[in-house]
């Protein structure tokens, strides 16, 4: 377990351009292990750019990040999965061909060693690293209800079910920063109460650090321990979900000039 | 059939036949091709080799094409790339076939693995170019490289030798391509129940998914050229071994055509897609041929023409299976069994 004498993630003054566009301007900010963050901010205010950079898809410009005190700026993407970053997307990125299972025990891949030779002779070892990484699988699969899809090839899956396989996709690869680019989008309140009970266990039974993008200011001041809020690529304010409700920055930035 | 099966721990729920038939049906399956060269003549058997071969190559192809969700117009080069290499090991070095084989297997994966590097970059169409340089490229090698090659006009492969027996005819030569099918299929069943399979599938679906999933895009996309070309090797290795001669046309783009056909009509990122593909495709020219010779009888210029329509069919083949059945043989084959799985009483 990582121990928490520093911020887990840093992110200091992050820039990001494409083209002459700016997504994103000098950004910065500091995750606390075992917190939940939210990131709002109106429609192309560069929430989901934010994520991309954490979990390496995009390369900022200027800037620099740190994940438990190691610098990952420059580190590509499946090495940051390997360090203990994981993320959802708001489109569904499933792999929608396969099987919840093997949507899932691809999560597990970084854990697991089996390689080409081993994997197609199917013996000894190989066979055993299957089963045991199953049985986590199972353990997931138990946790967000979904046992009686797991043989069903995703892509056929209902809306609110992708979204939570790929919750599961996520946790399966047992992250220590987990990134949830809006994990509600979409649903009904019954679904979203079910997602934010997922989320709220996930932080509390696997101290798992999370940073979510979400729209629905009621969920979002309900679950998160910290807010931060982008407007036009910039953070213009930064705290707890009460704070950043009475910051007249935010409140210009959601209802416009008063 | 096969409903009522409850499996009550992983590894059962794991198992590639979870029927106590299905191993049945695969017992009685392999017997019957252990018995079929004292059951046919040597001509059918000849057939059979064939598309023993096939279904390797087919396999490696789908592996790369099915599964992996990348594309190669040069898998005829690299059947020639493991046809040379081992026949330059047998033919002109003395070396034994049963070292021969599978490196000239690696020599294909080498060369396979090399050209897909730049897959890295490359998606679609423009890989597909990419993969046909390599067709080229390779095919201008084995020519232009006569002191390796013997140029155009090809080299003269000694048989391969068990203990004393000589595998110098058809028969002989089954057992050995049986072996060897029985393996590849089985490898590939395997491959894709575990984590490097699964790694291919996910790079083939999503590849950003897939690198935030820890998947080396890289490692996986060049591991899924040299498996492919290694299985493209080996064919390419068994075919020259068992026809005695290999020559540059032999491996040309004609050739990775005809192998994207196969896996296309029998299913891509199917396993069995690619051994009914191979059959099919195989057994295709021959029907055309015994169906123009029985009707050539009265019009001698008919034979003629069947001939040259095989071309013609098997375009047509192709464009109607993309249209109607994409998932090809395999998905017709499985709604069948689908259909049967309850019948008569399938409401």
């Amino acid at each position: 377990m990582y121990a928490p004498v520093s911020p887990q993630l840093v992110i200091d003054s992050l820039t990001l351009h494409f083209g002459g566009v700016t997504a994103l301007t000098g950004v910065h900010l500091e995750v606390n292990a075992g917190e939940i963050t939210a990131v709002i901010g109106p429609n192309g205010a560069g929430k989901t750019s934010l994520l991309n950079c954490i979990s390496g898809l995009y390369r900022p410009n200027a800037g620099r990040l740190f994940f438990e005190e190691q610098e990952i700026t420059n580190t590509v993407p499946h090495r940051r999965a390997e360090l203990g970053i994981g993320r959802t997307f708001q489109n569904i990125e499933l792999f929608k061909h396969l099987t919840v299972l093997e949507n899932l025990m691809l999560g597990r891949h970084i854990h697991m060693k089996t390689g080409l030779l081993s994997g197609g002779l199917f013996w000894g070892p190989a066979r055993r690293e299957e089963e045991l990484h199953r049985r986590r699988v199972e353990e997931i699969i138990d946790f967000l209800e979904i046992e009686s899809i797991r043989h069903k090839a995703v892509g056929t899956l209902a809306y609110g079910l992708q979204k939570r396989v790929e919750l599961g996709r996520a946790l399966a690869l047992e992250p220590r920063l987990l990134l949830l680019d809006e994990p509600m989008a979409g649903m009904n309140l019954e679904e979203k109460e079910d997602m934010a009970r997922f989320i709220l266990d996930v932080a509390e039974e696997w101290g798992t650090t999370l940073i979510l993008i979400e729209h629905d200011m009621g969920v979002v001041m309900d679950i998160s321990d910290r807010v931060a809020v982008l407007d036009f690529g910039r953070k213009i304010a930064e705290g707890t979900p009460e704070e950043v409700q009475q910051n007249p920055l935010v409140i210009r930035a959601y209802l416009g000039k008063q | 059939m096969d409903c009522g099966v409850f499996t009550t721990n992983y590894r059962e729920d794991m198992a590639i036949l979870h029927h106590p038939g299905a191993k049945l049906k695969v017992l009685v399956v392999v017997a019957f091709f252990l018995a079929l060269p004292f059951m046919v003549n040597a001509y059918y058997v000849s057939v059979v080799n064939l598309i023993g071969i096939a279904i390797i190559g087919a396999i490696g192809l789908n592996i790369l094409v099915g599964f992996t969700g990348q594309i190669s117009i040069g898998h005829g080069a690299f059947m020639g790339v493991g046809a040379y290499a081992a026949g330059i090991m047998t033919a002109t070095l003395g070396w034994s076939f049963w070292i021969a084989l599978p490196a000239g297997g690696l020599a294909a994966a080498l060369i396979g693995g090399l050209f897909g590097i730049p897959s890295l970059r490359l998606k679609g169409l423009y890989l597909a170019i990419a993969t046909l340089a390599a067709q080229v490229i390779i095919e201008f090698g084995i020519i232009h490289w006569p002191a390796l090659t013997r140029g155009p006009a090809g080299m003269v492969l000694p048989a391969p030798t068990i203990g004393g027996l000589v595998l110098n005819n058809d028969t002989t030569f089954y057992y050995l391509i049986l072996a060897i099918t029985i393996g590849a299929v089985v490898f590939a069943l395997n491959l894709f129940r575990t984590r490097t399979g699964r790694a291919f599938m996910a790079v083939r679906d999503r590849d950003l998914a897939a690198s935030v999933m820890g998947i080396n895009l890289f490692k996986y996309k060049v591991t899924a050229f040299a498996v492919s070309s290694f299985y493209a090797g080996i064919a390419g290795a068994l075919w020259g071994h068992y026809l005695g001669v290999i020559s540059p046309e032999y491996f040309t783009i004609k050739v990775s055509i005809l192998y994207l056909a196969m896996i296309i009509i029998g299913g891509l990122g199917s396993v069995m897609g690619a051994i009914y593909g191979a059959c099919f495709m195989t057994l295709l020219p021959i029907l055309l041929r015994e169906t123009a010779d029985f009707f050539g009888g009265g019009f001698a210029g008919l034979t003629h023409i069947m001939l040259a329509m095989q071309e013609a069919v098997f375009g047509l083949l192709i464009i109607l299976f993309l249209i109607f059945e994409p998932e090809g043989l395999a998905k017709m084959w499985h709604k069948v069994k689908e259909y049967f799985k309850l019948w008569p009483f399938s409401y």
